[in-house]
């Protein structure tokens, strides 16, 4: 049974190296590839429910002892965040057909597709530092190849320096993982952490953890190094947004959320001070992005910063509260960006520009996007039936427990402003006048619609059913807050 | 001899950065090879250069030198060499399209999309 930890990661492998046989088959290629993730989700949502009857399955490949070999370690948490990976690849499988031009899909998108989602999911479960560069090398690749699908000159332009940040931050990673590799002799991470509490977390420890900050932070577009994110996640096709969009940042911050409750927790006054510092500046200029620009993609892809900077305020504020805020935050965040960017991606699609000022009346010929474009508005504000607001309430009472009010006010100072930059793409685009210009293609919106609403319908599940998702998030940030538990479980003692 | 192969992946930094912050593609390409480069041999001197035999088992051979760091190593190089051969082929492409190599030519409009 505790090959189940390795499933996630080989059944999207398997599906990328038999999908690259047939690219021109594009009947035959898609829905291959939807059966694929529907039968991932399956298995990933079984092995949710193992692992919480049973406890974390540690995987120990090739049966070498934990620090000697690599380790897989399905706990709730990875599990937990790699289903939501797999559902929003459910959704973007159904919709990619609509979107991508035929061409787009001849030329591997689905090899690319299912790397992604295995790199991702593999990030999520890995035990190990180095294996967990690898892992980030592996998406990153397939997200190169992503974003270059299709080769305009903007997509060209705007990838060469997204792949240029991307590899300068694996260098520095590399780097890191040598230092630390240096200092405590091992890999590992939960013999990295042993090790860290057996000094107590020197100075020279503390560079390190802020080293590897500087390298996920890069990745997760935290406040001084968000420039790259905008533009680079606007350039491709709208599928790819989405996936980008819902998971390359979430790895990012869920790195950060595993090395800073794992491994460098001695030194809080000052590590996670400055989180809390990073986490405010993040939430301002995410927000100030959003509001500046009047291209409905870029207003959303600048919403992913101050999404990452609530994320940082539970980990931050280091309490139990506070992680698991986080957590819920995280998994309801991936879903609705997912969506968002599926929604915007329609809207542009079929009213032929994402230029805010020429969209208005949309509503008239698409009732059914307009109503989903409002609740998904709803969710990522936090209005109250909805997921977002659960995961706000627990990342400020975890803000007000540790007496930290500035960043509490930030924070919904911003949620405020978050829905002000999103309500305007509704209340400017979709109401007023009907333009005339506008043919309504109901037949193209319909496929639109379905992917939509299955991530809507999760969002919407996730907040209005909170009660059933509760208990295991807050043993989450249990979890978390006891660092002993992964520690004993991965090296056995 | 530590120090001295941390001196140099210093330097192999220091001139790595430099080329990165240059306006013409293919010195930004070199500036990346060079900072991985850099990293390489920055993992090799963190293993420790003590001295000692190849790490391949051999009869009545006590002194190995760190097989670990040669491993990550090794994968770090084929990494990097396969996302430096795709960023050249993509420079190759995006100079063709836009007709230029320069960094400062190749801002994005607002307009544009």
């Amino acid at each position: 049974m505790t090959n189940l930890a390795v499933l996630p990661i080989v059944i999207p492998l398997l599906a990328a190296i038999i999908a690259s046989f047939f690219p021109k088959k594009l009947r035959v290629v898609r829905i291959f590839t939807q059966v694929m993730m529907v039968i991932n989700v399956l298995v990933t949502a079984g092995a949710l429910w193992y692992v919480q009857q049973n406890g974390t399955v540690v995987l120990e490949a090739g049966d070498w002892m934990a620090p000697f070999g690599i380790v897989l370690v399905a706990d709730m948490l990875s599990i937990s965040l790699v289903l939501t990976t797999n559902i929003i690849g459910v959704a973007c499988a159904f919709y990619a057909p609509k979107s991508l031009s035929q061409k787009q899909e001849e030329f591997y998108f689905y090899t690319f597709f299912f790397l992604l989602i295995t790199g991702v999911s593999g990030a999520f479960i890995t035990g190990d530092l180095f294996n967990l560069f690898v892992f980030f090398e592996v998406l990153l690749m397939a997200s190169y190849g992503l974003i270059v699908l299709g080769g305009e000159k903007i997509q060209l332009r705007e990838s060469i320096k997204y792949v240029l940040i991307n590899l300068f931050s694996s260098m520095l990673f590399v780097t890191t993982v040598a230092f630390l590799y240096s200092v405590v002799g091992t890999v590992n991470m939960a013999q990295i952490a042993e090790r860290v509490g057996e000094v107590e977390q020197k100075g020279i420890l503390t560079t390190i953890g802020m080293l590897l900050f500087f390298v996920f932070a890069t990745k997760a577009a935290l406040f001084p190094l968000y420039y790259w994110l905008p533009k680079s996640y606007i350039v491709p096709n709208p599928v790819v947004s989405a996936l980008f969009g819902a998971l390359l940042t979430k790895v990012g911050i869920y790195s950060i959320i595993r090395v800073f409750t794992l491994i460098f927790v001695y030194e809080t006054s000052f590590t996670h001070d400055l989180f809390i510092w990073i986490a405010g500046l993040s939430l301002i200029f995410g927000v100030i992005g959003a509001l500046s620009t009047n291209n409905i993609k870029l207003i959303i892809a600048y919403n992913i910063i101050p999404a990452i900077g609530f994320i940082l305020i539970g980990i931050g504020v280091f309490n139990e509260t506070g992680f698991s805020g986080s957590v819920f935050y995280l998994v309801h965040d991936m879903i609705i960006k997912a969506a968002l960017f599926l929604l915007v991606g329609a809207v542009a699609y079929l009213a032929g520009t994402s230029d805010l000022r020429k969209i208005h009346g949309f509503i008239h010929y698409y009732p059914g996007l307009g109503w989903m474009f409002f609740i998904a508005c709803f969710i990522l504000a936090g209005i109250p039936p909805f997921s977002g607001f659960i995961g706000k309430l627990l990342l400020l009472k975890g803000a007000f427990e540790e007496g930290e009010i500035a960043i509490a006010i930030i924070g919904l100072g911003s949620s405020l402003l978050i829905l002000l930059s999103v309500m305007r793409i509704f209340i400017r685009g979709f109401w007023g006048e009907k333009d005339p210009n506008i043919r309504p293609n109901r037949r193209v919106a319909r496929g639109f619609v379905f992917p939509v609403a299955l991530l809507l319908f999760f969002n919407v599940l996730l907040g209005v059913g909170a009660e059933w998702f509760y208990p295991s998030i807050e043993s989450i940030g249990e979890y978390l807050m006891n660092p002993e538990i992964y520690m004993d479980t991965v090296l056995k003692e | 001899m530590e120090i001295i192969t941390s001196i140099l992946a210093g330097v192999l930094f220091t001139t790595g950065i430099y080329n990165l912050l240059q306006k013409q593609l293919l010195r930004i390409i070199i500036g990346t090879a060079l900072i991985s480069h850099g990293a390489h041999l920055f993992i090799l001197t963190m293993g420790e250069l003590k001295q000692g035999a190849p790490p391949i088992l051999e009869e009545g051979l006590s002194n190995y030198t760190d097989p670990l760091p040669q491993a990550l190593i090794l994968t770090s190089i084929v990494i990097s060499f396969g996302v430096t051969s795709l960023l050249l082929v993509l420079a190759y492409r995006a100079s063709k399209e836009n007709g230029t190599d320069n960094m400062d030519q190749l801002r994005g409009n607002e307009n544009d999309y």
